[in-house]
């Protein structure tokens, strides 16, 4: 990608490389390491303010944090699982719902201005996190031929059409589902980190004589879709936390 | 050409869906910070608080409509209160009405049975009055005609007049023609 012809520092896969920023005993500690770990200070720091000294009557900081957990527990994990079922899993939900959005949110902070979710790993671990939940409670729910029923769909009324169903349901439940889940998240952030670089450098580098108009398009879609990708980030987030609720009530049905 | 073909080796080394090993462990405690803190702390300590103002507020609630049911209670009380009153007032209206109008009666006949006797002694008082006024006038008269005729006739006629009644028949003449000019 150096040369192509026209010098033009096209953004690729080399603006998902970060070098090391030092290295202790072999392991590389790099930029996306370190904006994971803040995120994680972020969204512990805030929620301490606004939840360590709850009161009855809330504060302004409090409300906020208030609003936020609601919005993931009544909005996203009672919706798909009810109150009753549902109240187990609401820690990881929020966790995950908050940790997922900030971590997106990097993606445009000045400085920061890289979405830790582009990097597979973080949307690895998060999805392995939601597999590991749902699948062994599949199996703590239904015993171990229940919950092979739960998962593969088996219903004996197919008749003939029953063992490609249970093999495609397999197939896409247990191997595809944890992978699509990642994916979705990595692919969103990962495509916007694109748009965003590839809009930001264009305007720069269009920045000469007649390429100048160039330029100012290229400098009004980086805000247009700054603004499109905060909107995204949040999707996304919901969108994993919603996909995730919804696997577990899957393993908590009685008919798949 | 041969550049590019090392590009593309480079690039193959770099697979952006195999996530490379530091970054998955770097992501685990990431994760697992969050979540250690809003299942051990965070969230019991919101819930606890989000429980007490649903408490409170569903206390409130309660509390208001014992109040409200009280309220009622002591509405209606004053109202059959209030009832009894007013129909012991009529009562006690009706009861007044009646005494006054019998003490009105009362008075009016014993005001009636005055006003006769008054009148009824005041007749008598004026016949007396008159009779006694008569027959003093009677007397005089007959006194002053006897004296007024002895002076005309120059000398005592008073045991003649007295036996002779005539000055009793000139008075009854008197009285006819009085009677007769009325």
């Amino acid at each position: 990608m150096s040369d192509n012809g026209c010098g033009f520092p096209a953004p690729g896969l080399h603006s998902f490389l970060f070098k090391p920023l030092f290295t202790v005993g072999g392991f590389e500690f790099n930029k996306v390491m370190l904006l994971a770990l803040i995120t994680s200070a972020v969204v512990v720091i805030f929620f301490s303010a606004a939840f360590g000294k709850a009161k009855v009557i809330p504060g302004k900081l409090q409300m906020v944090g208030e609003a936020g957990y609601d919005f993931v527990r009544r909005g996203i994990v009672y919706e798909t699982l009810g109150k009753r079922d549902g109240e187990k899993y609401v820690p990881l939900m929020v966790s995950l719902f908050f940790f997922i959005w900030i971590a997106n949110i990097w993606s445009v902070i000045p400085l920061a201005q890289f979405p830790v979710s582009s990097i597979i790993a973080y949307p690895a671990v998060l999805a392995a996190v939601v597999y590991l939940t749902w699948l062994p409670l599949t199996f703590k729910k239904h015993g171990f031929a229940g919950g092979f029923k739960n998962i593969t769909g088996y219903d004996a009324s197919l008749g003939a059409v029953l063992p490609l169903v249970v093999v495609i349901e397999f197939f896409s439940n247990v191997i595809v589902r944890p992978f699509t889940h990642a994916v979705r998240l990595f692919a969103n952030m990962f495509a916007g980190h694109l748009l965003l670089v590839m809009f930001t450098v264009a305007s720069w580098y269009l920045l000469n004589s007649w390429l100048i108009p160039g330029a100012a398009v290229s400098f009004v879609m980086t805000i247009v879709m700054v603004m499109f990708e905060l909107f995204v980030q949040a999707v996304q987030a919901y969108v994993f936390v919603l996909l995730a609720c919804s696997y577990v009530q899957g393993a908590l049905a009685e008919h798949h | 050409m041969i550049a590019n073909l090392v590009q593309l080796a480079a690039e193959e080394k770099q697979n952006p869906l195999v996530p490379p090993g530091p970054e998955l462990l770097v992501g685990a405690i990431a994760f697992a910070i969050v979540f250690f803190f809003f299942w051990k702390k965070l969230l019991p300590n919101i819930n606890k608080v989000l429980e007490e103002r649903r408490e409170a507020i569903e206390g409130g609630i309660e509390k208001a409509e014992a109040a409200q049911v009280e309220a009622q209670s002591v509405l209606e009380q004053y109202k059959a209160q209030l009832a009894e009153a007013r129909h012991e007032a009529a009562r006690l209206r009706q009861e007044a009405q009646e005494q006054g109008a019998a003490l009105i009666a009362e008075m009016r006949a014993e005001g009636q049975r005055q006003r006769e006797e008054i009148v009824a002694a005041g007749h008598a008082q004026i016949e007396a009055d008159r009779k006694a006024a008569a027959s003093a006038l009677r007397q005089d008269v007959g006194h002053l005609a006897t004296e007024l005729a002895g002076k005309l006739v120059g000398e005592s006629l008073e045991d003649h007049a007295r036996q002779s009644r005539v000055i009793d028949r000139f008075l009854d003449e008197l009285e006819e023609k009085a009677e007769a000019t009325r």
